[in-house]
């Protein structure tokens, strides 16, 4: 009935847009707050240079914008468009967030951001100052929405089975709000996209730094991004390590997987800093551990056990046995509600039916299941380990090398020394990419974590997508994949090109490839790319 | 507060004015998109076309977005179930979307009149092809498309794409591109002036007329068409499935609704109104008045449809007892509830702040305009 082919080209479907929509929410989550301050130092000195430093990093901030926009339409459409039973099974939660985050953010960010571009001239200074940091707010607000809407996957408070409507209902309205999986995941997301702005502009200021041109404008941006990349790095960390904790609570498969944790520990638990880890063997070769770190990190106490994989696959064998009944109670609830045995059954193991609705994967009847089944069911219960092993270490590896990178340049920039400082230019320079695979790593060790699961606990993901053939799926991922690329290829063109040009592109006749006056009138852009060496 | 059958009426309406909004906001600059090769012949012309909707675009575009949320908030079962089984028709206009944002913020970017020309098409196409197949899609769902659910409530659906692009349903698809290009074209009125202005004033009539007759020839066919029946089910206000009802096929009775209660007969009559009041103020380049005439026609005839229908919401070709209904395809009480008050909240905040938006932006866009911003205008 559902294709397998189908679910797993699918979840690559999602996966590829959902990474690629990411490659642009950072930036404008970080270069909106980031705008907002160089306006806020513009209004408050009069400094024009402030001004023509919103306007130019507001055009790169536009460039990427666009395509944020592009892509958001695909994430809005695609739950049920591949993923119709999850629509169906949740969307009773689950789009409450998505309605909310179009009424509460979208709508005060798009609007905005079209007066934050075009409406210089028609506002007074203090009305554009409010329009910046509405939009600001805007995309930050849309940020707490939608990890509010992906908290509730990971954590799903607040929801009840409903056997008439067969689908999950919202319970509360507040546990949803207040997911503190939902909390957590929001700050430690929005500071990676703080992070993300801090290094794109001072990589691309150290570019002129190095280039010796438009100084003064590249000092001054400079200074902001060190200033607000330490804050936004630190922020990171603390705040990655609150959503770790979050995620010890609510998820322990996810984090014995990317611990590797494969046996239970006495407390507190080891950190393992490096490690190979065998899937087959169950077991991490070449481990280097730091005595007690994991555990005091995860849970907040020298006495609490973590569960390795060998100890929640027990829990997991128990639940899934338990769900199993609640599954078949259910379907002889929907031929008879009067059923009373079945509405017994049902009451005492509905907390489990997610748990054997992994079943559903072997046997189509989970009361036949055998012990085969149920083993392997367990087996898909914990998330692949060597994937979020290494995500994880890349993350917090480069973590530490941003918050490394801040410290320096904020210690430059206070001391006026990153000038003599062409090492620490050439790495903000050279590390531009690494938030983007910071924070893609980041997704993988969310989401894959979160694997069997939709919705953890309630909806395994081989349940979850659409009745359609791989073929259909598949085509939608070329298409998908074709206009991805070829949008890139504009989107990164248009980058560079104006990153190169600088303020220059601004037209207003005082900066690097202007001087000459040799800029002529009427063109927007063009006519420098041939200068340019 | 209000009770449950009381909430799935409410969001049946609520639906409607939001596809009325998406219609009249989104729709003006998609008409402007569908209208840019022809009614601008220079660079400059497109882009006095372009800016006209400059600072709006995004904001507009924000009425499809929640459309699309709220669809799946409050009828969770047609977001699953339409967007699943018209699966490539969803693909063509999220595809065809793809070209707007970076159509607008690209295409400017560059001097190369290839790179400008190439993006003049792109908008064209995120602007008509959306506007087409929505209608494409509303005039199969008055026909019934064909899907069921299985024990699990999984829905299944079984006809092909091209069955989609039948004439009836193409028809409908060229309804609504007329009334989105005569809307655009009544914008274009009110924001440029000189040739663009003129040209657009001829489209106004043109696509106005076009409009007016799709929407009488679908009228005359919906009458004869196989229209739904309720025959028996759940009451309005029961928590529900929606396969637990008995539906019958009969002819002519989508216009069952309007025969019970004649009021209703104001909807497409407002339609027809409110085209021909477009098209007079628009000969008269009258463009606020005749903007508004094309907001009521839109209104009207997405009310007709929606009214015609009533209850039902995507009836089922295949299994008619499976259709989706405004009593069946609902969310829980509690989210309908809670939504609802999002919504009263909400949406005068966001007309308040658009509407101090375009305020703000008000003027005619003109090629001097252009010439004198070129390094910040698109």
């Amino acid at each position: 009935m559902i294709d397998p082919g189908a679910v797993d080209l699918a979840r690559l479907q999602f996966a590829i847009t959902a990474l690629y929509h990411f490659l642009f929410v950072p930036l404008t989550l970080g270069m909106t707050f980031m705008l907002a301050i160089m306006e806020t130092v513009y209004v408050m000195t009069g400094k024009k240079v402030y001004l023509d430093m919103t306007k130019f990093w507001g055009k790169l901030f536009g460039i990427n914008f666009a395509l944020g926009v592009t892509t958001g339409l695909t994430m809005e459409f695609q739950f049920g468009t591949n993923w119709a039973y999850y629509s169906h099974y949740v969307g009773d939660i689950f789009g409450a967030p998505l309605a909310i985050e179009g009424l509460l953010a979208f709508f005060l960010e798009s609007t905005m951001v079209g007066l934050f571009f075009f409406g210089w001239d028609r506002l007074s200074k203090g009305g554009h100052l409010v329009v910046t940091y509405l939009v600001a707010i805007g995309s930050n607000l849309s940020a707490v929405l939608i990890l509010i809407a992906n908290g509730w996957m990971q954590n799903p408070v607040g929801a009840e089975f409903n056997p008439i409507t067969m689908r999950m209902e919202m319970a509360s309205f507040w546990d949803l709000v207040f997911n503190p999986a939902a909390q957590a995941k929001f700050v430690h997301t929005v500071s990676s996209g703080y992070v993300t702005a801090a290094v794109f502009v001072l990589g691309i200021s150290s570019w002129y730094l190095l280039k010796k041109r438009d100084l003064d404008f590249a000092r001054r941006s400079f200074r902001i991004a060190a200033a607000f990349g330490l804050a936004s790095a630190l922020s990171v960390i603390v705040l990655g390590d609150e959503s770790g904790y979050a995620v010890t609570e609510h998820q322990q498969t996810k984090l014995a997987a990317m611990e590797g944790m494969w046996h239970t520990e006495a407390a507190p638990a080891g950190f393992t800093v490096f490690g190979i880890p065998d899937e087959a063997a169950r077991t991490n070769h070449g481990e280097v551990k730091i005595p007690f770190a994991l555990g005091l990190l995860a849970t907040r106490s020298a006495s609490t056990e973590l569960p390795g994989i060998d100890r929640l696959e027990v829990t997991l064998k128990q639940r899934i046995e338990n769900g199993a009944l609640a599954v078949a109670a259910l379907e002889s609830l929907r031929k008879d509600k009067a059923d009373a045995e079945a509405q017994a059954q049902f009451a005492a193991h509905k907390v489990d039916l997610g748990y054997g609705l992994l079943l559903k994967k072997y046997i189509d009847d989970v009361t036949q299941a055998t012990p085969e089944m149920v083993a392997k069911a367990v087996d898909d219960a914990i998330p692949p380990v060597a994937p979020l092993f290494w995500s994880f270490r890349v993350m917090v590896l480069l973590g530490f090398l941003f918050l490394a990178l801040f410290v320096i340049a904020f210690w430059a920039s206070a001391r006026n020394s990153f000038e003599q400082k062409p090492w620490l230019l050439r790495w903000a320079l050279w590390f531009i990419p690494m938030p983007w695979v910071a924070t893609q790593v980041g997704w993988i060790v969310a989401e894959v974590g979160r694997q069997p699961w939709t919705v953890h606990g309630v909806l395994p993901t081989h349940l979850s997508a659409s009745t359609l053939t791989s073929g259909e799926v598949m085509l939608s991922l070329a298409g998908f994949f074709t206009f991805y690329t070829l949008l890139l290829i504009a989107e990164l063109y248009l980058m560079f090109k104006y990153a190169r040009l600088g303020p220059s592109s601004l037209g207003t006749g005082q900066y690097h490839h202007e001087a000459g006056g040799a800029i002529p009138s009427g063109a927007v852009a063009a006519p420098v790319s041939g200068k340019e060496a | 507060m209000f009770d449950y059958e009381i909430l799935k009426l409410i969001w049946w309406l609520l639906v409607g004015v939001l596809l009325v909004g998406f219609a009249v906001m989104d729709g003006h600059d998609m008409g402007m998109g569908s209208l840019l090769p022809f009614v601008a012949r220079t660079d400059s012309e497109r882009r006095v076309m372009i800016n006209s909707v400059a600072p709006h675009w995004d904001g507009n575009q924000v009425w499809f977005i929640t459309a699309g949320g709220a669809i799946f908030a409050a009828w969770p079962m047609v977001y699953a179930t339409a967007f699943s089984g018209l699966y490539f028709a969803l693909m063509a206009v999220l595809w065809a979307l793809f070209f707007r944002p970076v159509g607008f913020d690209y295409r400017s970017k560059v001097h190369d009149p290839r790179w400008r020309t190439a993006w003049d098409w792109g908008l064209f196409v995120g602007s008509a092809v959306p506007a087409l197949l929505f209608g494409v899609a509303l005039g199969n769902v008055l026909q019934g498309v064909p899907f069921h659910y299985d024990d699990d409530m999984r829905s299944i659906y079984t006809g092909t794409f091209w069955a989609l692009l039948n004439p009836f349903a193409l028809l409908a698809g060229v309804v609504s591109l007329a009334m989105i290009v005569f809307h655009g074209a009544n914008y274009l009125i009110v924001r440029t002036e000189g040739d663009v202005q003129r040209r657009a004033a001829r489209a106004s009539l043109i696509f106005g007329v076009l409009m007016m007759t799709g929407f009488a020839v679908c009228g005359l066919l919906v009458a004869g068409m196989q229209g739904y029946v309720q025959v028996s089910g759940p009451e309005a206000g029961a928590v529900q499935s929606p396969v637990g009802k008995v539906v019958e096929l009969q002819a002519g009775a989508w216009l069952g609704n309007f025969a019970k209660l004649p009021l209703l007969w104001l909807f497409p009559a407002l339609g027809f109104l409110g085209g021909v009041a477009g098209v007079l103020f628009a000969a008269r380049m009258k463009g606020v008045h005749a903007f508004v005439a094309s907001s009521v026609a839109m209104l009207g005839i997405i009310f007709t449809v929606g009214i015609a229908m009533f209850p039902f919401v995507l009836p089922s070709s295949s299994d008619p007892g499976h259709s989706l209904t405004a009593w069946d395809c609902v969310s829980s009480e509690r989210t309908l509830d809670i939504m609802f008050w999002v919504a009263l909240i909400m949406t005068p905040i966001v007309l308040s702040y658009t509407a101090w938006a375009y305020r703000v932006m008000r003027g005619k866009i003109t090629i001097a305009h252009i010439e004198a911003n070129d390094h910040s205008v698109y």
